[in-house]
């Protein structure tokens, strides 16, 4: 998988990068200045000395002669150590001085200094060489003075320049480097502020971004916030459409059972009143399968979000066990509670609490025999333990895994009505509490134990 | 210097060179064996052995195994030897710093830094190349005979004022070095003539009074101790000092105008194959004014920045590139001249 790209890594590496060209530009530039000028300071040192030795220049009886200055050649010592060498030519036979001292770039032009560089007795050496006439004779003579140095005070000089320079563009890269670090930081602060609010949020929230947006990220919070405006009202769209679908369809269906009723009285034929009956168990079973299917889609929808709202079970119990407790009193069922004193308090979804409580003991009710007892239990140890034993007929060897799968019914239904989606239910919302649905079988004699296993979290 | 004293062992010496074709004279030479040798260190000098000896003998002590062969020769012939027969010597010590300083210019040195650097002061070396281990000014010597105590000119004027005033008295008696003979002299009156126009005054002066020409700073000295000389003009400080600690009859002057002083230098030749002693060595001299017993052995002044503070009148001779302008052949042969128009006035 590839790694995602971080933008404040790349402005970061952009801007180092930047950085170290002009560091490097930086070095050479200075480099490149100061050994042009200490260059071109030796190069005046060079002329002068050259200068100062062509001015002492004379005739003497029709011989070029040179009374060599002292300062001529001390000049040249007086800002490093290097070697000196000179040479003076009268019509290119040497005069005195070095006779070997090479004179490649021989001046053309009086008293305009030549220069060249050239290997010497081991070492690179720059000469300058001047050109004079000195009138000894009618024609007049063609004088050139040389004088060379050696370079290693330049190079010397140089060097201490490019280490300094060095230096200097190493601490500027390091200072831009940190100071890009910082900047690729802060200019990314607002993305990753705005990141921490979004996280921060619970699962429902789905209110606009309100957080300062730099105007780069406007276009992109507004699109987050439109989306999710849309998202909210889809959803409320969904819970409206669940409820008022489970009105709309089971009011209609109400009306129809009734008037089956009415008309299955009024009836005296016994095909007819058959017929009638088939009718009322499959309107029974319609409007029993869209209440369900109904409740297993709220279930669905609220998993997706789950709230944690803090709530007493011991009392969600007795709500529910109240409310089955006509249904049960019609087959003299006795449902028997066994809960701790006071509240169980416990963080969860109530409604879906609620629904799975009302599907285990719906099943309980009717699976089980006229005249007979329901026990709803609480054990709480690490997780909390809701399971309700009935004496009913009991799962026998039915695999409990297939169960809970949707639209499952056991083969010990007879004519029970049913959907396949009670257990189904129960189980999910174990599930979204981070729990479980256990079955078995009642430890006390006949019938099914099915409970409800929900972590503290 | 010192020929006659050393003329016996001159003879040996040559015969231990016989076969070995060099151009150089040499003076003496001498080897002094360490007891278990384990190198030979080969030194051209133009030390007397009366004063090099004490630093070898300790210079061995120190570096137990080195043998020294020391070969002692005048200032021009050292730099023959090396500058054009490339003689085979792993140290040249020499009083002649203008030589020394073209040995150095023209590549025949090699460089090194001496462990002591930091403790000398800058004008003590040069291209890490040349290493001055002595200061010795050039002084004027007075004959007890002529001058009472402290009664002798302390500048070169009272001295030109003197020997006008008195041309009877001093016909004769007055001593310099031929300039043409001695490298020392040499260097000393290029540096007088570009220090002061007094220089030209003074041996016009010397001139008109028949001044005598000598070699070497001990005659001179001895001709003024005996009486023979007045005064002796530029003779080696270094030489006087140790002199008057065993000859009575003359008196060392500083002149107060200034006293040029002359560096003596030692320089690793380029082609020294013993490099590791002759660093040794470097290091030994430089160090001398650590070693206050072997200063007074040897009678050489160390290189002390200080004492050169104290006297302002002093001033050691720079090295650089200014020293070859008195080498040029052109420049010589006219201050030679320039210098006999002077000075020998009446060729006979
Ligand atoms: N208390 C019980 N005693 C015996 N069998 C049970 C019990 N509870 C569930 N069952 C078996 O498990 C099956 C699945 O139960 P579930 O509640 O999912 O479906 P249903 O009850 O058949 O239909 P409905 O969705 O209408 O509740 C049942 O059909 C039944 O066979
Ligand atoms: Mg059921």
């Amino acid at each position: 998988m590839r790694q995602p790209t971080s933008i404040r890594k790349r402005l970061f590496y952009q801007l180092a990068a930047v950085a170290a060209v002009l560091s490097l530009a930086f070095v050479l530039v200075v480099r490149g200045v100061a050994s042009q000028a200490a260059e071109g300071t030796q190069d005046d040192i060079l002329a002068a000395s050259a200068t100062a030795i062509a001015d002492s220049l004379s005739s003497e009886q029709g011989e070029v002669t040179l009374e060599l200055p002292y300062s001529a050649l001390s000049m040249l010592g007086t800002i490093n150590e290097d070697r000196v060498f000179y040479r003076v030519t009268v019509n290119n036979e040497t005069l005195t001085g070095y006779a070997d001292l090479p004179v490649t770039n021989a001046p053309t032009r009086l008293d305009t200094p030549a220069f060249s560089t050239e290997i010497y007795r081991g070492d690179e050496v720059r000469l300058t060489s001047i050109l004079r006439r000195v009138s000894n004779s009618a024609t007049g003579s063609k004088v050139v003075v040389t004088v060379a140095q050696t370079r290693s005070g330049l190079a010397a000089i140089t060097q201490r320049i490019t280490v300094t320079a060095t230096g200097v563009g190493l601490l500027f890269f390091l200072l831009a480097t940190t100071l890009s670090l910082l900047a690729a930081t802060s200019a990314l602060r607002p993305l990753s502020r705005m990141t921490g609010a979004v996280t921060r949020r619970g699962p429902s929230d789905l209110r606009p971004v309100t957080e300062d947006t730099p105007a780069e990220l406007a276009p992109l919070v507004g699109a987050l916030n439109s989306f999710m405006a849309r998202l909210r009202s889809s959803l409320t769209r969904t819970e409206d459409l669940i409820t008022e679908a489970a009105h709309r369809v089971r009011t209609p269906l109400a009306t129809v059972r009734t008037q089956a009723e009415v008309t299955h009285r009024k009836l005296n034929k016994p095909e007819h009143k058959q017929a009638i009956r088939d009718m009322i168990r499959a309107i029974d079973e319609s409007s029993r399968s869209a209440g369900q299917i109904l409740d297993h889609a709220m279930v669905t929808f609220r998993a997706d979000s789950l709230a944690l709202d803090p709530l007493d079970l011991a009392a969600l119990i007795t709500e529910t066990c109240d409310r089955l407790a006509p249904t049960a009193d019609l087959k003299d069922i006795a449902l028997l509670r066994k809960l701790p004193d006071g509240p169980v308090p416990f963080k969860g979804d109530g409604i879906m609490l609620q629904a799975a409580l009302h599907n285990i003991l719906d099943n309980a009710i009717k699976y089980s025999p006229e005249d007979s007892d329901i026990t709803v239990r609480i054990e709480v140890n690490s997780a909390l333990h809701l399971s309700i034993t009935d004496q009913g007929r009991g799962f026998g060897d039915m695999d409990f895994e297939s169960l809970t799968t949707r639209y499952a019914r056991g083969a010990n239904v007879g004519d029970v009505v049913g959907s396949g989606l009670g257990l189904t239910i129960a189980d999910e919302v174990a599930r979204a509490h981070g729990g479980r649905l256990e079955l078995s079988h009642n430890k006390e004699g006949q019938g099914a134990c099915v409970s409800l296993i929900l972590p503290y979290v | 210097m010192r020929v006659a004293y050393f003329a016996l062992r001159l003879i040996t010496a040559l015969s231990m060179w016989a076969g070995a074709a060099s151009g150089f004279e040499i003076e003496d030479r001498q080897i002094y064996n360490a007891a278990s040798e384990s190198s030979v260190l080969r030194i051209i000098s133009t030390a007397d052995r009366a004063v090099f000896e004490p630093i070898i003998f300790a210079f061995q002590q120190a570096n137990p195994g080195i043998s020294v062969d020391y070969t002692i020769t005048g200032t021009t012939d050292l730099m023959k030897a090396i500058y054009e027969e490339n003689a085979a010597f792993d140290l040249a010590i020499s009083s002649a710093m203008d030589l020394q300083t073209k040995l150095a210019n023209d590549g025949f040195a090699r460089s090194y830094l001496p462990t002591n650097a930091a403790s000398l002061p800058d004008w003590a070396i040069w291209r890490d190349q040349l290493f001055a281990f002595t200061q010795e000014p050039a002084v004027m010597v007075v004959s007890d005979t002529y001058f009472s105590q402290g009664a002798a000119p302390q500048t070169r004027d009272a001295l030109i004022a003197l020997l006008r005033a008195n041309p009877e008295k001093f016909r004769g008696r007055i001593g310099t070095y031929d300039v043409r003979r001695s490298g020392f002299g040499y260097l000393m009156a290029t540096q007088d003539s570009r220090t002061s126009e007094t220089f030209w005054r003074l041996m016009e002066v010397m001139g008109r009074l028949d001044a005598q020409l000598y070699c070497c700073s001990g005659e001179m000295i001895a001709d003024v101790a005996s009486g023979k000389l007045a005064l002796a003009y530029n003779v080696l400080g270094s030489y006087a000092a140790s002199e008057l600690a065993t000859t009575d009859g003359f008196q060392i002057v500083e002149l107060t105008d200034f006293v040029n002083v002359m560096l003596r230098t030692v320089l690793i030749p380029s082609n020294a194959t013993n490099v590791d002693d002759a660093q040794a060595m470097v290091d030994f001299l430089t160090a001398l004014r650590t070693r206050p017993d072997l200063v007074a052995a040897s009678g050489l002044p160390p290189v002390d920045a200080t004492a050169l503070q104290d006297n302002p009148a002093l001033r050691p001779i720079r090295f650089g590139p200014g020293l070859l302008v008195f080498l040029d052949q052109l420049k010589e042969s006219k201050f030679l001249r320039s210098w006999e128009n002077s000075i020998v006035q009446e060729t006979p």
